[in-house]
């Protein structure tokens, strides 16, 4: 006689596991890498993997120091690789793009306990670790297409610091200075439509973000198309705002949370010192999140209120 | 009366259908060497046996009966002589006598079985309770006590259930398209004593079922065939009732306490049966699939036959590892092939070592899925450390006691967590407190 396998029911799953959504991820972040060497170079290719590659060395490291199972099949250490090159500058020197790797995976990741359990976003807390050690490499711009001059490391102001004035369309293709995956907007929103179109993001997250900060832009008098597509917001708001172990869950927190990144981030932009804000307001939203999380905001259908009737 | 397509439904899961048998018409199973009929096939008492070993049975014949209120008799599915009376194990790890009879394979029916005479609703109600019926959809309540409701005249609607929505499972739809007749038999009796309005649901992925049942009630004033989302779980109680009537059953409620009745589709054609020839619940329509299974079907199958002589007339192969009574999505896994067919079986789904392998569990990634899919709008992601706390307190708040169990979280969790089964626990949990409070507080 056979040995059956006993288990509780369900005995079906759904095909997409944690490391196909990842994969969507990746995949939906290649339009703006492809983006990224256009403008920049090869070295834009180079930083990147340098960062994927790091990432995912110390994801299997730290893991095996720790004695916990291995992780990096479920492509989550890929992901975050991509996404903090795509913060970077493409002139930064390699050994900060790596010490970034070691802040995202090691410090803001796995120290608290891996996938699911950081409550801040690995990539953009490094950005800032990195911003705040090193101010002049993580500001120091390379004009677009300045590698095939020969000239690689140019320092130039990005659009950010002169938005008023900035060329929306430049802006839209990506024809400006910026960090890698960050410049391009179409790019960033290919992959972003293909994301929502795969149920991995919903997408008014991202569109809650860029519709806040383009109406509070407009209404304190300032260029509201250029400072939807300039900077780190559509990078930000398409898939930082949209990482699950830092947001809400659940639809109306989510919306809460971009939200406050919108407003934070306009706030950021045209009082703060800083040029740029996405990355502080998604890390302070990613801290109020636990907060954001104790708002009762899904009522069990046919709960009985205290007292009694339904 | 017509077909209403409905806009309202309950979210769920949109699993592959597996519908591989809805075209195999219902063949009977040769009557088996044996049969071992278990005395609890129903929620509720255990029934007392009423033969011994040695007795000579007929089909038909009444072999168990409670005097507990909540319980409905067994009758022999074959005739023959009893083998033994012997103790057996349910699935749901309950213990209860079983009658074993060697077959004589002439099926010669108890003489004393003749069409019921029902001149009141009180005779409706106590013949429904000899006829040994139990709601076949699976949780196997007894259809007598539904109908005896206390307060009979709140109940202004019945939902009939043929949505089917687990895979492979086609028993429910050979039943639409083979008992036709009876179904209408069994909704006129049903309304000679309750003045009910009637609603069929039928997933959308039977139009054949649905345009059958449709020209059948034509002719029927207030029976409307609803048209549901394929969408899983459609079928489960909580779901079909708002998806026809658009109402919610409160927490600790029957749907009965807002007025619906909710009987199965093949509950109602063995009523229609029922009260036509007067043979008690002695056979069930199962459907044999799964994926190693090659030669797929739907049989009638005497109860108390074993798996393991439905999977051999099927020429299962051998190499399954998994055998469910029920579908994937809902089934309970057996642990030995020699258990016997009960009433509220609907199934026999049978898995390949492929098909059987469990995911590994990975860390939760917050990504929501769960909570989003859940029909009643619960949240398992935070049940489940609810449950891993033991803070019933938070269980509470979070109304775990509402979970249907229909394992949506569970199937469309990426990290491949336990959330469904994790529900179970605590629902049990909560349970066993609430009865320790109740008497320390005595």
């Amino acid at each position: 006689m056979n040995k059956l396998l006993v288990s509780p029911s369900p005995h079906f799953f759904t095909r997409t596991d944690t490391s196909a959504i990842m994969f969507d991820v990746i995949l939906a972040l290649f339009p703006a890498l492809i983006a990224g060497i256009v403008f920049f170079g090869p070295r834009a290719l180079i930083v990147t993997l340098v960062c994927v590659v790091s990432c995912v060395a110390f994801e299997w490291l730290v893991r095996k120091i720790m004695k916990r199972s291995n992780t990096i099949g479920d492509y989550s250490a890929i992901v975050t690789g991509v996404l903090l090159a795509f913060n970077l500058p493409p002139a930064i020197p390699i050994w900060m793009a790596v010490l970034g790797s070691f802040f995202a995976i090691i410090i803001v990741k796995q120290l608290f306990g891996g996938i699911g359990q950081n409550f801040a976003n690995p990539a953009i807390t490094a950005r800032i670790i990195l911003l705040a050690s090193f101010g002049t490499q993580m500001t120091t711009w390379s004009k677009p297409f300045g590698y095939q001059g020969g000239v690689d490391a140019v320092a130039s102001a990005t659009p950010l610091a002169d938005l008023y004035w900035a060329n929306p369309w430049d802006l839209f293709i990506g024809n400006v200075s910026g960090c890698i995956g960050e410049v391009s907007a179409l790019a960033l929103l290919l992959g972003g439509i293909y994301l929502s179109f795969r149920k991995v993001i919903n997408p008014l997250v991202p569109l809650t973000f860029i519709g806040t900060v383009f109406v509070f832009t407009w209404m304190l008098g300032e260029n509201p198309v250029n400072h939807i597509l300039a900077g780190g917001l559509m990078l930000g708001a398409i898939f930082m705002a949209t990482d699950y172990a830092t947001t809400p869950p659940v639809l109306g927190g989510k919306l809460i949370f971009a939200l406050g990144c919108g407003i934070i981030t306009t706030l950021i932009r045209v009082f703060g010192n800083y040029p740029e804000g996405v990355s502080f307001a998604i890390l302070l939203m990613n801290l109020l999140t636990p907060l954001i999380d104790r708002i009762p905001m899904v009522n069990p259908l046919g709960k009985r209120k205290k007292g009694g009737a339904a | 009366m017509a077909i209403v397509k409905n806009k309202k439904f309950l979210n769920g899961a949109h699993v592959p259908h597996h519908k591989n048998t809805n075209d195999s018409q219902t063949l009977p199973l040769p009557v088996p060497e044996r049969v071992t009929i278990l005395m609890l096939q129903h929620m509720g008492a255990v029934c007392e046996p009423l033969v011994k070993k040695g007795d000579s049975v007929f089909v038909g014949q009444k072999i168990g009966e409670s005097s507990e209120k909540m319980s409905v008799p067994v009758h022999a599915s074959c005739s023959g002589t009893v083998q033994d009376i012997i103790s057996y194990t349910t699935p749901q790890g309950i213990s209860c006598p079983a009658v074993v009879i060697d077959t004589d394979k002439l099926q010669t029916m108890d003489p004393s079985i003749h069409k019921p005479e029902i001149q009141s609703k009180e005779e409706f109600i106590a013949a429904l309770r000899e006829s040994g019926l139990v709601g076949l959809g699976g949780a196997g309540f007894p259809t007598f006590m539904k109908l005896n409701y206390p307060h009979p005249e709140k109940i202004q609607q019945l939902v009939i259930n043929a949505a089917e929505c687990e895979p492979y499972i086609t028993a429910d739809y050979r039943e639409c398209l083979e008992s036709t007749e009876n179904i209408v038999r069994g909704i006129q009796a049903i309304r000679k004593y309750f003045p009910v309005e009637v609603f069929i649901g039928v997933e959308s992925n039977k139009p054949k079922a649905i345009e059958v049942l449709d020209q059948a009630t034509r002719t029927l004033d207030r029976v409307t065939v609803v048209e549901l989302k394929s969408l899983y779980p459609q079928g489960a109680e909580k779901s079909i009732v708002y998806a026809t009537t658009g109402k919610v059953i409160p927490q600790g409620s029957l749907p009965a306490d807002c007025g619906v009745l909710v009987m199965n589709i093949s509950s109602v054609g063995f009523i229609g049966k029922y009260l036509e020839d007067g043979i008690p619940l002695i056979n069930k329509r199962l459907t044999v699939d799964g994926d190693c299974v090659t030669h797929p079907a739907n049989l009638l199958v005497p109860i108390g036959t074993s798996i393991q002589d439905v999977l051999d007339y099927c020429q299962v192969p051998q190499d399954y590892v998994k055998v469910l009574m029920g579908g994937p999505m809902m089934g309970i896994a057996v642990s030995d092939t020699a258990l016997p067919v009960v009433k509220n079986n609907n199934a026999l789904t049978v898995f390949s070592e492929k098909g059987a392998k469990l995911p590994p569990e990975t860390a939760c990634i917050r990504c929501g899925r769960c909570i989003s899919i859940c029909p009643i709008h619960l949240m398992p992601a935070k049940l489940e450390k609810a449950y891993d706390n033991r803070n019933t307190e938070l269980l509470q708040e979070l109304c775990v006691d509402l979970c249907i169990n229909c394992g949506c979280c569970s199937y469309i969790c990426p990290a491949r967590r336990h959330l469904a089964q994790k529900n179970q626990l605590a629902k049990s949990l909560l349970k066993q407190r609430q009865v320790k409070e109740r008497k320390t507080n005595e």
